[in-house]
């Protein structure tokens, strides 16, 4: 006697061999959402209070990354500007810019300007500028072509996979200390010469491979 | 949510009335004499092996923790398995917050966002300063450090200095100024002010009342002057409960005026303490146990040794790290001192009858050595001692010749010093007699709680006609007044403070008063004709005249070239971290908010000071006793020219240098040329041969078979002022490790004469007072017929420390303030469960086990290794000869090597006098939370360092031994295998890293340490909620969650900023620069920590000594934290006696 229809036996088979699809394409689709833009806010542009442009003031002016972010050599934090630093050029220029009315107003009334932070790492990760700075690896290998964003978005995921591929070997990602800030530099062209520059400043900074968890957890 | 009932136990010492599951004390006496029990132990229940301690310590957690719940049928754990398990994948999808910048709009030119400022400061102990480093995060205090260049700091703290910046942000603090208990404004109560002293002038001020506490303070002593000079009728009163009183009345009698002795322990070879806990108490006690230890270490190139000999009824830190030590009862303590006196031809006569064979054998040969060591000697007396004993002391450090060599004379610090005692009396006499009209309580004085029982302060009170208390709290007092002004910490206040041997340090603000308190100077300021001063301006204009003159030539910091602290911080740059505030006015507000108007910068454009030279001119000025109030200023201005300032000009008139001197004052923490000076005294003939009669005739009226209670300030809450600080509360107390309260200690042979035991509840009755229901703790060490009860607790009002613990201030009556003799002790058969960590994370020393094996030495686990002077003279090698390592090759994995750093740590036990304040240090650098009584009680307190109290040999006169216990970060550690998820893993330079994001919590880890170091957060006991607690968050380390495993870091933070800071300048880091936070806390440099491939780093050093040990390291953990054994350097004459007990020392 037959209790199940004879199509329940490829139901049965169809639904074994489904499962593994099933599982794999969620598993997919989860460390698809996981690496998506929507979860690492890479390439989005935030809300300011003012629409400051980077491409403006750096690639058109040409200011230095340091007249503003005074202490990326120094410390942990790069530094955002207080508003008295926007307001060494604008009480003169652009003074009646409406745009410009959040940074009058600030200093002004003597109220901080609050920024939307822009490359936000999660709390129990701690990152250090300053010692990247100092190891020859350029602002432009993490924050992307700055002097190309009318308005500032974060340009790599920032996820641990990210930092590990450079920290894995960090010599790919390494330029001269002096080349840090030039947003333009360009490793030389022919691949042989590249890798020997690079294997040199290794050497000459003494970079090393950190894969330990308490370099950046603590 | 985990029910934890409130009967749980601690360990099993709460095993409920005697002798229901412990033997009594003499069956363990018996199994003592008869060496079956441990030869360390921790408790009566270790040596008794209990079968509750037996449970204990086969369970990973003492209890809730992995119970297995009741009734729970397999299809509903599956249920709420997979339900855990998908709802803890959905929590890994949360998405980031969008979190704000907020830059300064002015930026203050010495803040580097990201890096922290320290600024020089001091702490206050009742009146006396310890100098400190504050360490600042964009404005917000958040760890203190020691001052190397402060004399009573030296670089380290004690436990009160560490937990200060708890108090700062304490949420229980007063936030308001109360009128009649309702919000108040600060113009009303000038108002009021004003109005009084309008209607008191025409009196000159009678009526008008200031009570304080001991006043060191030269701006608060002047301001208090210059009042009463302007109402001479006023008086000024002083009450600090725990000062050292008898101490003073002992000098008075003396040498006929009340003078401070300041030791020297760099110069004493051959020490006597009676009573006294010298070394980790009173305001010089960072300073003592600082030098003391400095004579103490013996490497293999000094192989000398002080020597300590330590009397006392009660433990004190002090005599654990002594080299002999004698319980005597008070009434015998005081006959010993005259034995002693006598027996150095101090005293003459006799009538001194020791009881005790070992006391009178003793006294003989402390006498010979003493005597032998004449110059090079000291006796140090218990400042709670009565002053005949203290006076016999005087004599007996005159006559070795002490004086002018371990023992100096100054003037007191304390400024004006009355006799406080006679001066409360005299204040609620004429409360009582209605001639007070207007009484002032300053600085967070409680008389309501703390004045002396029988003089019924709170009734007295209540016949003012206007009470006004200002404090950081509402208290007992501030209940009864009419009105409340609510004080700025001293981490928001401007002022100054001397220390113990007279030098001052100017207070400066790390912060902008949180809640608008006012300090001490401002609220005296509402009583002058300038009401509106900020204290600022008080204590520059104080200075005004007398700066320049003392810091001529003073440059600051004596770091030469590079200006900065390059030897001792731990954190912020190798060169020239030190801030310097200039005045601060507006650093409020967590991180970046608002801005920090600092003045400008000091450092590079000061030019160099005045010339004038202007030696120890402060004396006269600001440390003169005279007691007229007024116009003691005038001298102090030869060096520097003008005299103080007058009121109304302010600091615009300050001299010439002045600023300069300011700011380098400031930078350094300490005023150059302030140090008391020296004076010479002889103690009056006839003072001697007084107190001698007088021990005499107190000795023949003794009641017998009493039992004496000793009242003395609490290690961890002081007077009660800390009873508010959860840190404080939550620190196992020193030797008795308890926590949250205070108990009666009596002695385990006392205990049972008395029938009773652990946790029961008596009556303690004395002078006609009682206090009921006080837990009893049996507490070895303690000398039979003494009973013991610190001050601070059975609170009415004190925040979180409300209710907890018993009220010894209402036995303290002022004819007895310190020792109550005839106390009589009544069983009530009630029970109050004390929380007490003797016995949590324990690690079994030996087996209890009554097998011939067990019994056998070559089995016994050596967690604490000791040995003596001589045995390490005739064999270096005598602890290293027993120890036994497995070889390098006895892994399953291979051997990590280090090519960078290799960090390891190692302690001194020594020098370890079990003080705790490395761990509070160390809470405060890692963000440790404190769990509350109750989960303390179910063994999760939290504390990454604990401090080990072990016994040693006899039960009723045990020695003492210490031994701080972070985490070993084992080359092979058995918590790194067993990890499912590889949350605990091994770094590149040997740390045992903790990763809390990878934790989910199994407790594998914790279950498999075998040194039980690690934590888990069972709770959310992070206070992430409160805005005001996180500002206290050190922001480099990160702040813990529910169901989360942490442990010792080696501050992990602190070496990656090292090593970040030496990346960027280029340079290695300097040998010894980088410490742990509790390394730095240490006063006696017990602990050090370094890289042990880099032989200029002193841990290479420590590792290398044939001393050095690993804990348990039989069972190929290799460790990393490693200890000195302890080596004691008894008396030959002594050691038979001991011996006898020691119960053949290994």
């Amino acid at each position: 006697m037959q209790i199940f229809h004879r199509s329940t036996n490829t139901i049965a088979k169809v639904s074994i061999f489904g499962a593994v699809f099933f599982l794999a394409a969620f598993a997919w689709i989860f460390s698809a959402l996981l690496r998506s833009s929507y979860a690492t806010r890479e390439g989005v542009i935030l809300k300011q209070p003012v629409p400051f442009s980077h491409d403006h003031h750096v690639a058109g002016l040409g200011i230095d990354c340091r007249y503003c972010h005074t202490s990326v050599e120094k410390s942990a934090f790069a530094g955002i500007p207080p508003t008295e630093t926007c307001m060494n050029c604008h009480r003169q220029i652009w003074t009646n810019a409406d745009m410009l009315e959040p940074v009058r107003a600030s200093y002004r009334d003597n109220v901080p300007i609050q920024w939307t932070r822009v490359h936000d790492l999660p709390d129990f990760t701690y990152f250090n500028h300053s010692v990247h700075v100092a190891k020859g690896i350029g602002c432009v290998t993490c924050h992307g072509e700055v002097d190309r964003m009318p308005l500032m978005f974060q340009s790599a995921s920032l996820q641990m996979e990210w930092c590990l591929e450079c920290h894995k070997d960090p010599s790919r990602y390494v330029r001269p200390r002096e080349e840090v800030f030039n947003l333009n530099w360009q490793p030389p062209a022919d691949p042989q010469e590249a890798k020997a520059l690079q294997a040199r400043l290794v050497k000459e900074y003494n970079i090393q491979s950190l894969m330990s968890c308490s370099t950046c957890h603590r | 949510m985990d029910s934890v009932k409130p009967k749980a136990k601690c360990g099993a010492e709460a095993s409920a009335p005697a002798g229901s599951g412990r033997p009594g004390v003499a069956e363990i006496r018996e199994r003592l004499r008869e060496k079956k029990g441990p030869e360390f132990w921790r408790s009566l229940d270790e040596l008794a092996g209990t079968p509750e301690l037996e449970e204990m310590l086969h369970r990973e957690f003492p209890r809730y923790a992995s119970e297995w719940p009741e009734g729970f049928s397999r299809r509903r754990f599956l249920q709420l398995t997979s339900a855990s398990l998908a709802l803890a994948g959905l929590t890994g999808c949360t998405r980031q917050d969008v979190e704000r910048i907020v830059p300064y709009v002015r930026q203050p030119e010495q803040i580097i966002p990201g890096k922290p400022l320290f600024f020089a400061t001091a702490l206050t102990l009742g009146g006396y300063a310890t100098g400190v480093l504050a360490e600042s995060h964009m404005g917000r205090p958040t760890k203190i450090e020691g001052n190397p260049d402060h004399p009573a700091s030296l670089g380290a703290t004690d436990v009160f200095a560490q937990a200060a910046t708890l108090t700062l942000y304490d949420p229980d603090r007063s936030q308001t100024l109360l009128r009649a208990g309702r919000p108040g404004t600060w113009g009303s109560f000038v108002g009021e002010v004003s109005a009084t002293l309008r209607s008191l002038q025409p009196l000159g001020g009678e009526g008008l009342r200031i009570l304080t506490g001991t006043v060191t303070s030269p701006t608060l002593a002047d301001q208090i002057r210059r009042l009463l000079t302007a109402f001479p009728r006023a008086r000024w009163h002083r009450w600090e409960p725990a000062a050292p009183h008898q101490a003073q009345a002992a000098a008075v009698r003396a040498f006929g005026r009340p003078l401070d002795a300041v030791y020297d322990f760099t110069q004493a070879d051959v020490m006597l303490t009676i009573g006294s806990d010298v070394l980790c108490h009173g305001p010089a006690g960072v300073r003592y146990a600082h030098d003391f230890a400095a004579k103490r270490r013996v490497r293999a190139n000094t192989m000398a040794m002080n020597r300590l000999y330590a009397v006392e009824s009660v433990p004190a830190n002090s005599s654990t790290v002594a080299d002999h030590r004698l319980q005597l009862p008070p009434d015998q303590l005081e006959t010993f001192t005259l034995a002693l006196a006598q027996a150095l031809g101090v005293a003459g006569g006799g009538g001194a009858a020791l009881a005790d064979e070992t006391a009178r054998t003793w006294v003989r040969v402390v006498a010979e050595d003493l005597r032998a060591h004449a110059g090079r000697s000291l006796v140090v007396a218990d400042e709670y001692l009565s002053p005949a004993a203290q006076v016999l002391i005087h004599g007996i450090n005159q006559a070795l010749g002490n004086v002018g060599r371990t023992v100096n004379f100054i003037e007191p610090v304390e400024a004006d010093p009355v006799d406080q005692l006679q001066s409360i009396r005299a204040l609620v006499a004429d409360m009582n007699a209605g001639r007070v009209d207007t009484l002032l309580m300053l600085d967070g004085v409680n008389p309501v709680y703390t004045a002396p029982v029988d003089l019924r302060f709170a009734e007295a009170l209540q016949k003012v006609r206007l009470r006004i208390h200002h404090g950081l709290y509402q208290d007992e007092t501030s209940e009864y007044c009419h009105w409340h002004v609510n004080a700025a910490h001293e981490l928001e206040s401007w002022s100054d403070a001397r220390s113990f041997d007279g030098t001052v340090t100017i207070l400066q603000p790390l912060i902008d008063p949180l809640y608008e308190g006012r300090t001490a100077h401002e609220v005296l300021s509402a009583f002058s004709n300038r009401p509106d001063s900020t204290s600022y301006d008080i204590v520059r204009e104080f200075w005004s005249g007398r700066l320049a003159g003392l810091a001529a030539g003073f440059d600051g910091r004596a770091t030469g070239e590079s200006g900065g602290l390059t030897t001792t911080l731990g954190m912020g740059g190798f060169s020239g971290t030190i801030g310097d505030a200039g005045a601060m006015t507006r650093g409020s507000g967590a991180g970046a908010g608002t801005g920090l108007d600092a003045g400008q910068n000091t450092g590079g454009q000061m030019s160099q000071g005045g010339t004038a030279g202007a030696g120890g001119l402060l004396q006269s000025g600001v440390s003169d006793t005279a007691s007229d109030a007024a116009g003691t200023t005038g001298s102090v201005a030869s060096g520097a020219g003008a005299p103080a300032a007058p009121a109304g000009t302010g600091a615009a008139a300050a001299p010439a240098g002045f600023e300069t001197a300011w700011r380098r004052v400031l930078n350094a923490g300490i005023v150059p040329n302030t140090a008391a000076r020296r004076v010479s005294a002889a103690v009056a003939g006839g003072a001697v041969q007084q107190a001698a009669g007088e021990i005499v005739s107190a000795a023949r009226n003794r009641a017998e078979g009493r039992v004496t209670l000793l009242v003395r300030p609490d290690p961890t809450v002081w007077d009660g002022r800390f009873a508010w600080n959860p840190w404080l509360q939550e620190c196992p107390k020193p030797i008795s490790k308890l926590t949250w309260d205070n108990a009666l200690f009596l002695s385990p042979r006392t205990a049972e004469r008395l029938k009773v035991d652990f946790h029961e509840t008596v009556a303690v009755s004395a002078g006609g007072r009682e206090l009921r229901g006080v837990a009893v703790w049996v507490l070895p060490g303690m000398a039979d017929d003494t009973a013991l009860l610190t001050l601070g607790y059975g609170r009415r009002k004190a925040g979180k420390g409300t209710g907890q613990g018993f009220d010894a201030y209402a036995l303290r009556a002022s004819n007895a303030l310190w020792t109550v003799p005839g106390v009589e002790i009544r069983p009530l058969g009630g029970q109050y469960t004390l929380a007490c960590t003797q016995n949590h994370h324990m690690i079994r020393g030996d087996e209890v086990n009554e097998d011939a094996e067990a019994s056998d030495q070559a089995m016994k686990r050596h967690i604490v290794r000791t040995g003596t002077l001589e045995q390490f003279r005739q064999n270096p090698e005598f602890i290293r000869e027993q120890r036994h390592i497995p070889p390098d090759d006895m892994t399953m994995y291979p051997n990590y090597k280090y090519d960078g750093h290799a960090w390891g740590m190692a302690i001194d036990l020594s020098v370890c006098t079990g003080c705790s304040s490395c761990v509070i240090a160390c809470q405060a650098e890692n963000n440790i939370p404190v769990v509350g009584k109750e989960q303390v009680l179910a063994g999760r307190e939290m504390h990454w360092l604990r401090v080990d109290r072990y016994f040693y040999g006899d039960l009723d006169a045990p020695q003492i031994h210490n031994q701080p216990v972070p985490c070993m970060h084992c080359e092979t550690a058995p918590c790194e295998v067993v990890c499912p998820v590889a949350a605990t893993v091994h770094s590149d330079e040997g740390l045992n890293d903790m990763v809390y994001n990878r934790c989910v919590g199994t407790r594998y880890c914790s279950n498999n340490c075998p040194y039980k170091v690690r934590r888990f957060n069972f709770l959310r006991y992070a206070p992430k909620d409160d805005p005001l607690l996180a500002m206290a968050m050190n922001p480099d380390v990160t702040v813990r969650m529910r169901g989360v495993m942490e442990k010792c870091t080696y501050c992990v933070q602190r070496i990656e900023q090292a090593k970040i800071e030496s990346k960027v300048e280029r340079t290695p880091i300097p040998a010894n620069w980088l410490k742990t936070a509790c390394q730095q806390a240490c006063p006696t440099g017990a602990i050090v920590f370094g890289d042990q491939n880099d032989e200029s780093w002193e841990v290479t050093e420590w590792k290398a000594d044939p001393l050095n040990y690993g804990l348990l390291e039989e069972i190929n953990t290799r460790p990393r934290t490693t200890y000195l054994a302890k080596l004691r350097n008894p008396n030959p004459a002594l050691e038979p006696a001991v011996k006898g007990s020691e119960h053949g020392h290994a």
